[in-house]
């Protein structure tokens, strides 16, 4: 072995351990430098969870609708609970509140109780539920002591349905519908992409016409007419899938494109020509070699592809042709919200909307960390 | 102006003294420039030169306060002894501090000391034309009318050797040829007169010939202006054709400075000694090659190229209605390679020369011709006409090396996996047996057992470029293409690679097709050259034979505006091929 071979070697050889990071360990690292997409992804992780566990988390069966409570306002949780006597001690509570009607105007208002209090307790027994429609259970995350009694942090509805509740089972159509019609789209948009930018030609030129045609197509008056289609017997799990169907129908010709850009920058790149020199068949090239080069972008696209999806069905669902009630989504929720009688009245039936809201924003940013994030390996000097 | 009288004398233009420049991070401060001085006069040319990272685009940066964010100056003075055209005899401006944004700063950016870049596309503006960004500087700066600054970009242009610069006035920078772009952005840096000219490499973005051009016209304009010149490049032979005064640089310091003839003559530090020696190494045949050839004679032809055409489709026209356009990429070439033999192919961009590697290897498929390969039992076939499916066989006897070590690795495998693949697809080895193979092969380049585990990432270029080496002998190949396997190498490691391919070849009875656009290095490694132009092969020869005396005048014009690495070989006159 010649003199500067054994140099290379030693050299080498002193290098850190850290580079014998793999890429998803360079994409952590440069994911985390960027604050908003961490924020971001802690926020939709949130969302998820409520979304998985949403029975167990929400205080009250979201159906259940009490007459005395009608429009009942937000309360606040206080932690500190003071005797008569002026000593305190730890008990979480709310204040009871109790409808008055003014005896000349007949408006309906909400005072406080004095000295009334609703206790509430971490993991205590409440409304019973079917956990995942499975597992007959009642215990909540957060409960009144006092199982009849009720508490409202989101508000009530004009039926007296807790808002929190329904918000919190909205979170699951809403956050789910986004990932269903987004995987379907995926499926979709790889395969055509992928045709379509690794056979190139005239396959290439039809599927590039069928998505501009997409893509020129009005949306909305053509979910419009594919939900108007729909019967109105079918059930709302049923009609759940038929609309993930209609959205992604649409959805996948933005990541057709992205697959298919990929495909054509990968294809001549030197890793690959070499690749196919080393005597791999087509299908280990694009299964070992492209395919992997794409999974992050492929990834950081879906991510920003969601909040799109999430949208669509809350505007579906807000004009009434999405889902129907007794089904819960944000949408459905924002039904409610249409007559100005509700805004006069309960001001707080909005918070399904500040829920899609962030919802929509934290996904962008963990998008945008994600695309920036998707190649470790890009030249920072060029 | 009083520079008349200053004509025959050199006084002090601008004097850098201890300057350091940091970019701080937040874990650590990375010093790019460390206590540096040097000092420009007028009327002379002063080369930093060093390999990448060395600091010295960082230290002319610095002078006028174009930094990357977030590079300061720390400490030192940079002190201007110019202003207008008068000499500042008592006070000179220190340019330390001004503020980067001030209005004395930008009065001497451009006027006083103006700057070139290496990439002249990113440094002109693609939607204002050519004669607008001129007149922009000129009205900025010397307030002349609109009307008065078009004149004067017309003249600079024509000073600059632009033809019919009236008309090149009008066009915008994407219409113009590299060479013609580097002229614009030299004309642009004229306009306001400027003492000090700072050049960043200006001409490692182009050919040879195109870069002895702008050489020249830097000189001449040096000449005829009495300017300073700060030129930064990696070449050595640049800096010992156009240097009146050397500064070596290496991780931000100044390792040696000095005349020119000096420092070429005895250089004192090991490393200004390595940077001569190994370009003037690279000048001359590879003794290991020529001990190789003494013991073994070059065999039978192996690889025979005949009539190879290549066209590129540019628009196959609408639905076939219109005639096909194509791009004739390769008109007609006709090469042999004989076993144990280094052909090179050496000739500018957009000659063909990687068009016609191509082809012999068909990645891309030949329009016409004959690539008539004789395999191991002494049967012919025409790897023109085969199948892709078929060509497998062979891409196992003709391996490529490519010129980008960070493209033609996949980021996504570990080093063992990138060098095992031929052999894994083959179904020749596996596991264990796979492994121990690799190993071997990374011992082969010289890489430690351990490189295995790692990713591509991890390695510098030339270490990276030494496991596309081992990919490329993995199977056991005949023959190997390399393509600019050394352009995007440091100096230092390209006659390293080198010899590591020769001893490869001693060992495992490789033929080499070498393509390059760098002539010492076809003088180093090959033992025979096709030089190729606009496509064509125009001259095939034995390699000394061809280098020393060419016969055809593009050869001739080639050889002339390669940079000698010998500031007493100067005054050859260059020879110009239209």
């Amino acid at each position: 072995m010649s003199e500067t071979s054994k140099k290379v070697k030693t050299q080498i050889e002193a290098q850190s351990k850290k580079d014998n990071a793999s890429q998803w360990r360079l994409m952590w690292n440069s994911f985390r430098q960027h604050r908003l997409a961490m924020f971001g992804g802690i926020i939709i992780l949130l969302f998820y969870t409520i979304a998985l566990f949403a029975e167990f988390i929400a205080p009250f069966d979201p159906h259940a609708s009490t007459s005395k409570n009608v429009y009942h306002p937000p309360q606040l949780i206080k932690f500190i609970d003071y005797d008569d006597n002026g000593s305190w001690s730890y008990r979480p509570h709310v204040q009871l509140m109790k409808l008055d009607r003014d005896t000349i105007t007949l408006e309906g208002k909400f005072s406080p109780v004095q000295g009334r209090k609703v206790y509430l307790k971490l993991f205590t027994k409440g409304d019973p539920y079917k956990m995942w429609g499975k597992f007959n259970l009642s215990r909540h995350l957060i409960a009144p002591v006092n199982p009849d009694e009720r508490f409202y942090l989101f508000g009530a509805d004009r039926l007296g349905r807790d808002m929190l509740s329904r918000t919190i089972m909205g979170t699951r159509i809403s956050m789910s519908i986004g990932l269903v019609g987004v995987a379907l789209s995926l499926f979709i948009g790889i395969i055509l992409g992928g045709i379509s930018g690794y056979y190139r030609g005239v396959t290439d030129t039809i599927i590039q016409r069928i998505i501009e045609i997409m893509i020129a197509l009005p949306t909305i008056p053509l979910w419009l007419a594919l939900s108007a289609a729909m019967p109105q017997d079918w059930s709302t799990t049923t009609r759940y899938f038929a609309i993930t169907i209609i959205l992604s129908l649409v959805g996948w010709t933005e990541l057709a494109r992205v697959v298919r850009g990929r495909f054509l920058t990968l294809k001549s790149e030197d890793f690959v020509i070499a690749a196919k020199l080393d005597g791999g068949s087509q299908w280990r090239i694009i299964f070992r070699h492209i395919l992997p080069s794409m999974t992050s972008h492929i990834i950081a696209a879906v991510t920003l592809a969601i909040p799109a999806m999430i949208l669509a069905e809350t505007a579906l669902s807000f004009l009434g042709l999405g889902l129907q009630p007794p089904a819960v989504s944000w949408g459905v929720l924002l039904l409610e919200v249409q007559n100005i009688r509700s805004i006069a009245a309960g001001p707080w039936l909005f918070l399904p909307g500040a829920m899609v809201l962030i919802a929509v924003l934290s996904l962008n940013f963990l998008g945008d960390g994600l695309r920036d994030a998707a190649d470790p390996y890009a030249r920072k000097d060029h | 102006m009083n520079n008349t009288t200053q004509k025959n004398t050199n006084p002090t233009v601008l004097e850098i003294k201890n300057l350091v420049t940091e970019f701080p991070t937040r874990k650590e401060t990375f010093r790019a420039v460390d206590n540096v001085s040097y000092s420009l006069k007028a009327g002379k040319t002063l080369c930093v030169v060093g390999e990448s990272g060395s600091g010295k685009s960082v230290t002319a940066r610095s002078i006028l306060q174009i930094l990357d964010a977030p590079g300061r100056i720390v400490s030192g003075e940079i002190l201007l002894h110019t202003q207008g055209g008068k000499t500042l005899k008592e006070n000179p401006i220190d340019l330390v501090r001004l503020k980067s944004r001030s209005r004395a700063i930008r009065s001497i950016r451009g006027r006083e000391i103006a700057m070139i870049f290496q990439e002249p596309m990113s440094s002109l503006s693609p939607i204002h034309r050519i004669g607008n960004q001129i007149a922009e500087v000129l009205q900025l700066h010397e307030g002349l009318s609109k009307k008065q600054a078009w004149a004067r970009s017309v003249i600079l242009l024509e000073q600059v050797g632009i033809p019919e610069p009236e008309i090149a006035a009008k066009r915008f920078s994407f219409e113009f040829s590299g060479g013609m772009r580097q002229r614009a952005m030299i004309a642009m840096a004229l306009a306001c007169n400027p003492s000090v000219l700072i050049a960043d490499e200006p001409t490692t973005a182009l050919d040879v010939t195109t870069q002895a051009e702008v050489l020249e016209l830097i000189k001449s304009i040096q000449a005829e202006r009495n300017m300073a010149v700060l030129f930064i490049t990696h070449d050595i032979g640049v800096v010992a054709q156009i240097a009146d005064e050397v500064v070596v640089m290496k991780k931000g310091k100044v390792l040696e400075k000095g005349d020119v003839f000096n420092i070429f003559k005895n250089p004192s530090h090991p490393y200004t000694q390595e940077l001569i020696s190994s370009a003037r190494e690279l000048d001359q045949p590879a003794i290991q090659r020529l001990e190789a050839r003494a013991r073994q004679k070059i065999g039978k032809p192996i690889l025979i190229a005949e009539n190879v055409r290549k066209e590129f489709v540019i628009s196959s026209g609408m639905f076939g209605l219109k005639a096909k356009k194509v791009a004739v990429g390769l008109k007609d070439a006709s090469i042999e390679l004989h076993a144990g033999e280094n052909l090179g192919i050496v000739g500018e961009s957009g000659s063909g020369k990687t068009t016609l590697a191509r082809c012999l290897q068909r990645i891309y498929d030949n329009t016409a011709g004959k690539i008539n390969y004789t395999d191991r039992n002494g049967k012919s076939v025409n790897l023109g006409e085969l199948k892709s499916n078929q060509l497998r066989p062979y891409w196992r006897d003709i391996r490529t090396i490519f010129q980008d070590p960070f493209g033609s690795l996949n980021p996504r495998m570990t080093i063992a996996k990138i060098i095992g693949e031929p052999m894994l697809v083959s179904g020749e080895l596996s596991g264990r047996e796979l492994d121990m193979r690799v190993e071997e092969l990374l011992e082969l380049v010289g890489l430690p057992a351990s490189a295995a585990q790692r990713y591509p990432h991890a390695f510098s270029g030339g270490q990276r470029q030494r496991v596309a080496i081992a990919r490329a002998i993995g199977p056991k190949p005949r023959i190997i293409i390399a393509d600019e396997p050394t352009s995007a190498l440091d100096l230092s490691l390209r006659s390293k690679t080198l010899d590591l391919l020769l001893t490869l070849q001693d060992q495992m009875d490789l033929s080499f097709i070498f393509v390059t656009h760098d002539i010492s290095v076809v003088r180093y490694f090959c033992d025979r050259v096709a030089v190729m132009y606009k496509g064509e092969i125009i001259e095939v020869g034995d390699s000394e034979t061809v280098c020393t005396n060419p016969k055809h005048l593009y050869t001739q014009s080639l050889l002339s505006a390669v940079p000698k690495p010998d500031p007493m070989q100067r005054s050859n006159k260059r020879i110009i091929y239209s």
